[in-house]
């Protein structure tokens, strides 16, 4: 099978800080990789250099696109990238803001996208639109509302809607359980297990917890400083990790 | 409002001391140039270097700029103001060229060959070789999604406009039917999204396939937008929500037109309201060539 993804010597520096140095990683249709790693070890940067959300220094990044074209996206022109990330990538952010449009309703937010790539039919947007709330499991009379009344799990499904509506192939998420209690982000990640198998979607996780790779992730890439020091299956990983920074992080989770 | 129809007026010699048209010849060159531009490229923003006029950014110096570049001692000038020729806006700016200028004014669209507008574009349709020139305050449509004006040029180069419709969506989701009354943008070509200057809705299917030439002037933002002859416009949609323009239960109080946009007029302090048409100039001759039709159909 070819990767969906091909990440390769991938390097990003902030001034003298090796934010991401020379990663390289496969990412295959339907595997969900997590990342994992201490605050600053350059997750989100890796995250957001592969989405083209800022200028890497060195490396590769290939796409395998939905009629099995291999493109390189460091050179592919901007107007077919920004194009690309609209229908075939999603990304979903830590933070709702950053991801939604908070001063337009929630059918507005998912219709978006829709809109992006040509739709102009108002009746089949808001169709979709119920369609992708009933998936997220969002009541329909909510579609109207601004996601600002919203409670932090709803808007992270709602991110999670708006972008699945151009039904993508790949997903990023940047910490998505991040600032949620512990029994919202039970539902949410049940949610974006069932999503992921049902959707065939094929995701890079980033997290700094343990708990949430362990059920989501089919393998694991653990980052300290910029470097990539362990990876493999998951469950391999976490139950023998052979890093001593793995080894250090998974027995900090064991304790209580 | 005048109801006499007026002859144009009598060109003058243009005062002393001041060049033709008041800017001096390369500034008007510089400001062709970019007009030039803007008509190779239909609803796109070409950025010129904006002067100083006599008189502030309120009075629709990027419109002033644009006539006083393309004016000719044969032109004969029409300047209108929320439809009317007579408002202290349309008579300063009318009374500006003619003094700088010396050409022959006009109330009359027909007689016009140079039409600078703010508000209304005339219900007399325009012909070829004819030129309107629009007062623009705000011409970028995507200033209120991207207000960095470099995103919004990003936006335009790849013609991503999704946003726009979300506020149209917006709307329809709110008030059931797209809100905007003015400024409503359009699709030029099929290619830029361009908002028409703040003219009522109605006067948006004027501008596809006009015959004339239509200049956009934003002084203060400092760009030129055009139109060519015989360009296809588009006033933004969906399918099942199709653009309206505005319709009145009754015809004009004045000349009974029945597809004209009209002005609500209070009368007296009891409330009493009139709706008659907003361009005085076609409702003055629609009233004369009634009075001509009277003796028959009486
Ligand atoms: N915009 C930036 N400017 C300067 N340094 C940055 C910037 N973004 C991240 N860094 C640095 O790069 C390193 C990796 O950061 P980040 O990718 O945010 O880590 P993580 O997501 O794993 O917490 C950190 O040392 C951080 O301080
Ligand atoms: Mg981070
Ligand atoms: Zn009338």
């Amino acid at each position: 099978m070819q990767p969906l993804l091909t990440i390769d010597n991938l390097s990003k520096t902030y001034n003298s800080i090796y934010a991401c140095d020379r990663i390289s990683f496969d990412l295959y249709p339907g595997q969900v990789l997590g990342i994992i790693g201490e605050s600053g070890s350059g997750k989100s940067t890796l995250l957001n250099a592969i989405a083209g959300h800022i200028p890497v220094d060195a490396g590769e990044i290939v796409y395998c696109d939905r009629s099995g074209q291999p493109i390189n996206l460091r050179t592919l022109p901007e107007v077919h990238h920004r194009k690309l990330m609209k229908t075939e990538w999603g990304f979903v952010q830590q933070n709702p803001r950053d991801g939604l449009r908070m001063t337009v309703t929630a059918g507005a937010n998912i219709g978006e996208r829709l809109l992006d790539v040509g739709e102009r039919h108002y009746g089949n947007i808001r169709s979709e639109a119920i369609e992708w709330l009933s998936q997220v499991e969002i009541p329909h009379s909510r579609m109207d509302d601004l996601p600002s009344t919203f409670s932090g799990g709803m808007q992270q499904r709602l991110q999670l809607a708006r972008i699945l509506v151009t039904q993508p192939r790949l997903v990023l998420m940047d910490e998505p359980t991040g600032g949620l209690d512990v029994s919202v982000q039970a539902k949410l990640l049940d949610l974006m297990r069932s999503l992921v198998r049902t959707l065939h979607l094929s995701v890079i996780l980033v997290t700094h917890d343990i708990g949430v790779v362990r059920l989501l992730a089919h393998r694991l890439m653990v980052m300290q400083n910029g470097q990539v020091v362990e990876t493999g299956l998951t469950d391999q990983v976490l139950d023998d990790p052979h890093h001593p920074y793995t080894q250090q992080l998974v027995s900090a989770t064991l304790m209580p | 409002m005048t109801l006499s129809p007026q002859l144009p007026s009598s060109p003058a010699l243009p005062e002393p001391g001041f060049n033709f048209a008041y800017l001096d010849e390369q500034t008007k060159r510089s400001i062709r140039r970019a007009a030039l531009k803007a008509v190779a490229i239909p609803g796109h923003q070409i950025p010129f270097s904006s002067r100083e006029m006599p008189m502030s950014y309120g009075w629709g110096t990027g419109g002033v700029q644009v006539t006083a570049s393309v004016i000719g001692q044969m032109d004969t000038l029409k300047v209108i103001d929320q439809g009317a020729d007579d408002t202290t806006n349309a008579v300063n700016i009318r009374r500006f060229f003619r003094k700088v200028c010396g050409i022959n004014t006009t109330e009359r669209t027909e007689e016009a060959t140079l039409i600078q507008t703010r508000h209304r574009i005339p219900e007399t349709p325009l012909r070829e070789g004819q030129i309107m020139v629009y007062q623009v305050p705000m011409p970028e449509p995507l200033y209120f999604i991207e207000p960095s004006r470099t995103e919004a040029n990003k936006m335009h180069a790849l013609e991503e406009y999704g946003p726009v419709y979300v506020r149209l969506y917006e709307d329809i989701t709110r008030f059931g039917h797209i809100a905007m009354a003015y400024d409503y943008p359009v699709m030029v070509n099929d290619r830029y999204l361009m908002k028409p200057s703040p003219i009522p809705r109605f006067d948006n299917p004027k501008l596809h396939m006009n015959p004339a030439l239509q200049l956009f002037g934003a002084g203060r933002e400092k760009r030129i937008y055009a139109l060519p002859p015989y360009t296809k416009v588009k006033s933004l949609d969906f399918e099942d929500h199709p653009f309206t323009v505005e319709t009145w239960d009754q015809p004009c109080e004045f000349c009974g037109a029945t597809d004209t946009y009209l002005d609500e007029v209070v009368t007296d302090d009891q409330g009493s309201r009139l709706w008659i048409c907003s361009d005085t100039d076609y409702c003055n001759q629609r009233q004369q060539n009634n009075h001509l039709l009277t003796p028959t159909l009486s």
